[in-house]
């Protein structure tokens, strides 16, 4: 446990003096203004006389088109930047202490090998932590500043439970990487397979499941809305193996209280059919709606972490 | 004297290839052990099962009666390392580097920050203790090494190839170092191929080829059995040379030989005779310009294995 509490510190120091977190902040930070600035002039048409929770708007006004992206809102731009804050806190934990010699010195000193990638994953979630909470600090005050509305106590609870799932969100991306870490000697290596396969989860994702699901149950315009309604489940289904899609899926029912089904086709199909205007849920029912995805992002994160386990535990330390 | 660091058949195989095999190896308290052998003749690997970051394939090692591979938390609690290639955090300054290795042992703060000035004091870094590491040259880095290793007041040491790549000057200085943590009761294992340095400061040495111990005593026991075909061999000069004095000495009890050659005389004993050999001089009335015990040098009785094997 001391031995856990020494690497956590040390790492931690190093993350907030080394460069790569000055420059991860000022990346994050600056986007993060940038995006605010354009949403500024959008909130105003995009809060209604029916607007339940305004301060909650402002996390989700659309901002600056992006192509591919289309307009991008704040958990967009956290959905894209919290994967790479992950992969560049995690992707050398392993290997860069092979490569430069240390590992040997400090694995010949009595600590337990899991307490090197627990301490030091800590650290990582400590720095990812800093990072996510600044973000919404900053978007939180100048949206104050902007439309004058303090945040009601259940804004304040979902924000905070928004925060949670996108600390998860970024653990999972950290613990993909410290298991790449231990996998591959060359940080290089490590760094790319990381960024390649959050590419493809991120990116690839959609047209795969799209045409997985449209093999599976082909549907035109002539379909049924039970066929459309099938194709729809399959093709969530399928988008739910990427963390991303996950975590799009939970911001958007803690942000949006008034989304009730994850879906956004069967929201409009239920609301179509049922000529019912949604109203937003209470905050325990959007909790249990996240739920499943909570579990799988930390259930995904936990799959990696005993990857590392099982790969490090036995392997040798050999100075190279 | 007991045995602290033992094996016992231990084996390590990667793949087909067998890099330790049926080792059994005992290093008593305090001795500085010299593990000597080719490159590949399995010594690194053999350090790094008694650390237990490698698992044996079959066999035991053990420290202090800890087994290596079952308990390594209690092996590393009492065994200092020094690998072949250390590496330091470039970005710290060398009190840093030190301190995380305290912190690592669990070692107060207070009682680590006078441990660390004392200890870089020792290795001559004093006046670097707050340069980064990252400046320092290859033998600097290595006396660092040996300060993060007596940080733990370990009762064992091993030192992997420690002098490898390093000037003269520093070599001196680096095996001073390890004979002065021999002086305070550690036990030393030191693994080279450069014989000399081993020869001047171990105790007992031994040389393993291709994961086999196949010598294993003190360089002068080893010289003596390999070379000397088990004989010590004096040497004399005589002032004078007279056959009456190497009759004299051939009825010596123990003297199997003499060879005469000008004013050399070598005579193979089965033990230091010297004293013997004056008595008979004085009886014969020669005078004796010099004799001495031919030694046997490290290199040549390691030749003398490897060019056998």
């Amino acid at each position: 446990m001391s031995g856990m509490m020494a690497v956590f510190r040390k790492e931690l120091a190093d993350h907030f003096t080394s460069l790569r977190f000055v420059i991860l902040l000022i990346l994050v930070i600056g986007l993060v203004v940038v995006t605010m600035f354009i949403a500024a002039q959008n909130i105003r048409s995009y809060i209604t006389a029916d607007t339940h929770f305004i301060f909650l708007t402002l996390f989700i006004v659309p901002g600056p088109e992006v192509p591919v992206l289309g307009q991008v809102s704040f958990p967009t731009i956290l959905a894209i930047f919290i994967p790479i804050i992950g992969i560049i806190l995690g992707f050398d934990t392993i290997n860069s202490e092979r490569t430069s010699g240390n590992l040997s010195r400090i694995m010949s000193q009595p600590l337990y090998r899991d307490s090197v990638i627990n301490g030091k994953f800590l650290a990582g979630l400590a720095t990812l932590t800093i990072l996510v909470l600044s973000t919404v600090v900053i978007v939180g005050g100048m949206g104050l500043r902007m439309i004058g509305v303090a945040p009601t106590a259940e804004e304040i609870l979902r924000l905070f439970a928004f925060i949670f799932v996108s600390i998860v969100y970024g653990a999972f991306w950290m613990a993909l990487a410290v298991l790449f870490s231990v996998m591959f000697k060359s940080t290089a290596t490590s760094i790319l397979v990381s960024l390649s396969i959050w590419i493809l989860l991120f990116l690839l994702i959609s047209p795969i499941a799209q045409t997985i699901a449209g093999s599976i149950v082909p549907i035109d315009q002539n379909s049924s809305l039970d066929t459309i309604t099938k194709y729809d489940q399959i093709y969530h289904n399928i988008r739910r193996i990427s963390p991303n899609t996950l975590y799009g899926e939970a911001t958007g029912a803690l942000l949006v209280p008034e989304l009730g089904n994850m879906s956004t086709l069967q929201m409009l199909i239920g609301v179509q059919t049922g000529g019912l205007k949604p109203s937003p849920l209470p905050l325990g029912q959007s909790l249990l709606l996240v739920w499943p995805q909570l579990t799988s992002l930390i259930a995904l994160t936990a799959l990696c972490f005993a990857g590392s386990y099982i790969k490090f535990m036995r392997e040798e330390i050999r100075a190279t | 004297m007991s045995a602290v660091i033992e094996t016992r058949d231990l084996v390590k195989n990667y793949g087909k290839f067998v890099a330790v095999d049926k080792l059994n190896l005992s290093i008593n308290e305090g001795e500085v052990f010299g593990f000597l052998g080719p490159n590949g003749a399995g010594k690194t690997t053999t350090l790094l099962m008694l650390l237990g970051l490698t698992e044996p394939t079959s066999g035991i090692a053990s420290i202090w009666g800890h087994n290596s591979t079952r308990e390594p938390i209690e092996v590393k609690r009492i065994t200092g390392y020094l690998p072949e290639k250390v590496g330091f955090y470039d970005y710290l300054t060398a009190a840093e580097n030190l301190d995380y290795t305290a912190a690592l042992n669990g070692i107060a703060r207070d009682k680590a920050a006078k441990r660390i000035d004392e200890l870089l004091g020792m290795v001559g870094l004093a006046d670097m203790a707050g340069n980064k590491v990252g400046t320092f040259s290859h033998g600097m880095k290595q006396r660092l090494g040996i300060a993060d290793v007596m940080i733990k007041d370990p009762k064992v040491a091993f030192f992997d190839e420690p002098t490898a790549g390093i000037d003269p000057e520093g070599i001196e200085q680096i095996l001073k170092l390890i004979l002065n943590m021999a002086k305070q009761k550690v036990t030393v294992v030191l693994s080279s191929h450069q014989l000399l340095q081993v020869q001047k400061i171990c105790t007992r040495v031994g040389i393993l080829s291709k994961g086999r111990l196949v010598a294993d005593g003190s360089v002068d026991d080893l010289g003596r059995e390999k070379i000397g075909g088990g004989k010590v061999r004096i040497e004399i000069q005589v002032a004078e040379p007279s056959t009456k004095f190497v009759k004299s000495i051939q009825k010596i009890k123990g003297v199997t030989g003499v060879e005469s050659t000008g004013e050399l005389l070598l005579v193979s004993c089965e033990k230091d005779l010297r004293r013997q050999i004056a008595k008979v001089a004085t009886d014969c009335d020669s005078l004796i310009v010099q004799m001495r015990i031919e030694e046997y040098g490290l290199d040549d009785i390691y030749m003398k294995y490897f060019s056998e094997a």
